[in-house]
């Protein structure tokens, strides 16, 4: 561990160099034509004007001439959205401007506005050029945001049907499709917390209600729709309201995730925060206090811890390798454990927690903090730059 | 009470020439080197691999440390910053951590306990190895005074520290921690021809109502402190280092020594109100200790030759009946112990310390029936604290004695002074719920050796190594 941890400087400087790209506090000089890069969208290209401009405000014209709305981004090299435009119509003009500091970014276009993108390489020169980031972190990254992103397109239509089926009264349907629509979220929760004012719309359980909020009127969201579905067992024009509002509330959290601020150590600490959450939620049954589908978030949030690992583990291993025998070995351990809660190990249905004896609560128990608190090693493993 | 073996008023053993303080002062040496001269441990708490440690690397650790002495004037304040530095020693007491015995024992008793038994998870017979050698290196620095690893605070922002820093800024408070090993570990790693005879299964005493989450353990470390958040800091790390190895199976804190190793003025009251171990083995009393504590090298066979050195210890967590015994007659509560509240004597006697007539008590009185005397001679070597842990849902405070006894037989020990509680008086009043027994390994030699190095040094390469010690 010592020789990880030489690089702490270093780490820090690279933190704070990224930390003030987003600064803005340089002088605006977009009237200059060094700044202004003109980017020529059609439905396979993404052509700029130029791919090296000088760090301040650079402005980014935007042409759309192929025959689908697009959108164009400006990312760093994590995949980070510095800016961004969407809905660019077909045969129409936008501009998007940016303050950015030196070091490399990506003008990407998406025609259709679905998936990575046409990407170009572009190259922002000047003084206070930001210290590179190890590219195999960044990929990690990038890899990681778009994980995010897929989480949480995939969590929408699972949502729908679970929003839907209480929208019609269905009760039995409901609860079938009520643990499934939870899992992208469950898998990705510290990005989709870090937005702050989602997580409490979506994920608030009883007890967490604010002084002065209303049971009735402020609380909203799965937890909410979860107690009307197994403990009240009826569904009310309320209901249908709240499902609408949990719709629109991860529709604004699929909208951002791409937004989110994600670097190698929050990913790493993400991953151990995941734990944190079995800890101290779905271990004592507290999560699904109603419906008793604990297991399901437990298996999504190591899934997700899993991915944020994964990620990291080729730089990890390089520091701190006997750091990742460890997790390799606690996560198969966590894992095998999971699976005797379930039949098929394909499938997400999982024992009914109220049917977990307290002896298994204390074995799950256990083998979450095997697991974390080694977890919590990671960040420190990934920090140093080679 | 079970303490009782307490009430052992030795007909033989000779009056202390000096009571011994509580409070062990720098350079000052008690009971067989048990307390370390001001400074001495300074080099134990060196980096045991030998590296640098990051702070002094990076070079914020110079500055850090001039600052802290600046501002606090002394050594106490940096004593647990987490580097080398000396100066933890001497201040509040550090009591030697290498020795031919654990201290804990015949350490003179701090007043504050933190206990907890351990399951072993982990089936590999290397990561158990190395996790006894990576304990050993935390209670190295802890009894010194000296943080966890890279210390509390100045590491890296993004990861969470060695140590977990309750303890910052504390004297060592005489710290001790002692490493037992209970009778279920012997069946893990291919040990079960090491277990020792004297490693009984404690058979089921009358009274008993042993809850077993509250019992057994395949490790155990008892942690001794003046200052609880020492001691609570000492497991609590302990525990962390553990995990993914070792889960905590159940744990006591304890407060109020009921007995005392450095007979001194005051003998210390258990709940009930009643002094007790009036004459407990003193940490001076080195014949008493060789006769009744330490087992001896002709007490050991080539399988169990690993204990010498070392002692067993009884745990047992006993519920006192508070409110009906404090609804009892002063004169039914003397009579149930045989001595009376205020002074502490023995019946008929005058002082708490003229020896005891045994036959004037009632003959189901507890001093009676757990003296030396009635017992062919067990005695033992008690550390008991008392404890509460709030109320028990019905009103009732759920509180008592944890009884902590050393032997060095528990055949001659613990069972015959248990069995002949039975007909105690004092049985209407308390209940045994909690039960464990444990090996305690000699103790650690120097700053190579790690604790239970003489029971899993069997494979090569597990022995004494300087490098990972």
């Amino acid at each position: 561990m010592r020789a990880v941890r030489l690089s702490v400087v270093t780490a820090a400087a690279t933190a704070a160099a990224l930390a003030a790209v987003t600064g803005c506090t340089e002088k605006s000089d977009a009237s200059s034509e060094d700044h202004v890069v003109e980017v020529t969208a059609t439905d396979t290209k993404c052509e700029v004007s130029k791919t090296e401009f000088p760090a301040g405000h650079v402005q980014m014209d935007v042409t759309n001439k192929g025959s689908k709305v697009t959108e164009v981004y400006l990312l760093f090299p994590d995949d980070r959205i510095v800016t961004e435009r969407e809905n660019i119509g077909p045969g129409t003009r936008q501009k998007v401007t940016a303050e950015v500091k030196a070091g490399d970014y990506r003008i990407a276009c998406k025609p259709g506005m679905k998936g990575k993108g046409i990407r170009q390489d572009v190259t922002v020169t000047g003084g206070g050029k930001a210290a590179k980031r190890d590219p195999r972190l960044d990929a990690a990254v990038a890899s990681y945001r778009q994980y995010a992103q897929e989480q949480a397109d995939e969590t929408l239509p699972k949502a729908k049907v679970f929003t839907d089926a209480v929208k019609a009264g269905d009760i039995e349907a409901a609860k079938k499709a009520y643990a499934t629509s939870r899992i992208g979220w469950e898998r990705t929760e510290p990005v989709a917390e870090s937005f702050g004012d989602i997580d409490p719309k979506v994920d608030l359980r009883e007890d967490g209600l604010e002084e002065g909020q209303d049971l009735e009127k402020d609380w909203t969201g799965w937890h909410r729709l979860e107690r009307s579905l197994w403990k009240d067992k009826k569904l009310t024009d309320r209901d249908s309201k709240l499902a609408d509002q949990l719709i629109k509330d991860l529709t604004d959290w699929q909208n951002r995730v791409g937004k989110a601020e994600i670097t190698p150590t929050s990913m790493a600490n993400g991953a151990k925060e995941l734990l944190d959450e079995v800890a101290t939620g779905k271990v004592t049954g507290e999560e699904e206090r109603y419906s008793h589908t604990d297991l399901v978030d437990f298996k999504a949030n190591v899934e997700g811890a899993e991915k944020s690992y994964e990620l990291l583990k080729p730089v990890a291993k390089e520091n701190d390798a006997a750091l990742v025998t460890e997790l390799d070995k606690q996560f198969a351990a966590l894992d095998t454990l999971l699976d005797t809660y379930r039949k098929d190990k394909t499938s997400y249905e999982f024992t009914s927690y109220d049917k977990v004896s307290k002896a298994d609560q204390k074995e799950l128990s256990d083998a979450v903090n095997a697991l974390a608190e080694p977890l919590s090693k990671l960040a420190a493993a990934v920090v140093a730059t080679k | 009470m079970t303490d009782t073996p307490a009430e052992a008023e030795h007909a033989a053993a000779p009056e202390p020439a000096t009571p011994a303080g509580e409070t062990v002062s720098a350079g000052e040496t008690v009971s067989a080197g048990e307390t370390v001269p001001a400074g001495g441990s300074a080099s134990a708490g060196g980096s045991a691999s030998g590296a640098p440690s990051r702070r002094a690397l990076i070079g914020w650790g110079g500055a850090g440390l001039a600052l802290g002495a600046a501002v606090a004037g002394g050594a106490v304040a940096v004593a647990r910053s987490g580097d080398d530095e000396p100066g933890a020693a001497g201040e509040g007491g550090a009591v030697a951590f290498h020795g031919h015995h654990q201290a804990g024992i015949a350490t003179p008793v701090q007043d504050r306990l933190h206990f907890a038994a351990f399951d072993v998870k982990t089936t590999d017979r290397a990561a158990f190895v190395q996790l006894l050698k990576d304990w050993t290196a935390a209670a190295r620095r802890m009894t010194a005074g000296q943080a966890v690893g890279e210390g509390a605070y100045g590491g890296l922002a993004e990861a969470p520290p060695d140590d977990t820093g309750e303890a910052l800024g504390l004297t060592p408070s005489r710290l001790t921690l002692t490493l037992g090993f209970g009778p279920s570990l012997f069946e893990k790693f291919d040990l079960a021809d090491r277990r020792p005879e004297a490693l009984v299964d404690l058979p089921r005493f009358a009274g008993d109502n042993l809850d077993r989450n509250r019992s057994g353990g395949d490790l155990c470390v008892q942690a001794c402190a003046d200052d609880p958040q020492i001691a609570v800091h000492a497991i609590r790390n302990l525990a962390r280092i553990g995990f993914g190895k070792v889960v905590i199976r159940w744990s006591q804190l304890g407060f109020g020594k009921t007995s005392s190793t450095t007979p001194d003025a005051q003998t210390p009251r258990n709940l009930m109100g009643f002094k007790d171990g009036t004459r407990n083995i003193a940490g001076t009393e080195t014949d008493r200790l060789k006769k009744f504590v330490w087992v001896e090298e002709k007490d050991t066979d080539a399988d169990s030759a690993w204990m010498a050195g070392g002692s067993y210890l009884v745990a047992r967590r006993i519920r006192m009946n508070i409110e009906t015994w404090d609804r009892t007659s002063l004169q039914e509560q003397e009579d149930i112990f045989g001595r009376d509240k205020g002074e502490g004597a023995p019946v008929g006697k005058a002082k708490e310390r003229d020896k005891p007539f045994l036959k004037a008590m009632l003959p189901d009185a507890h001093v009676r029936l757990a003296h030396p005397d009635t017992n062919a001679g067990a005695t033992l070597l008690r550390r008991g604290y008392s404890f509460t842990d709030g109320t028990d849902g019905l009103g009732r405070l759920d509180a008592g004695l944890f009884f902590l006894a050393y032997q060095r037989d528990v055949r001659t020990g613990f069972i015959p002074v248990q069995r002949s509680l039975a007909a105690d008086a004092l049985n209407e009043y308390i209940q045994h719920v909690g039960s464990a027994l444990f090996a305690i390994p000699p103790g650690v030699r120097d700053k190579d050796d790690w604790w239970g190095s003489t029971l899993f040094a069997k494979n090569p390469g597990d022995s004494h190594d300087p490098k990972e010690a």
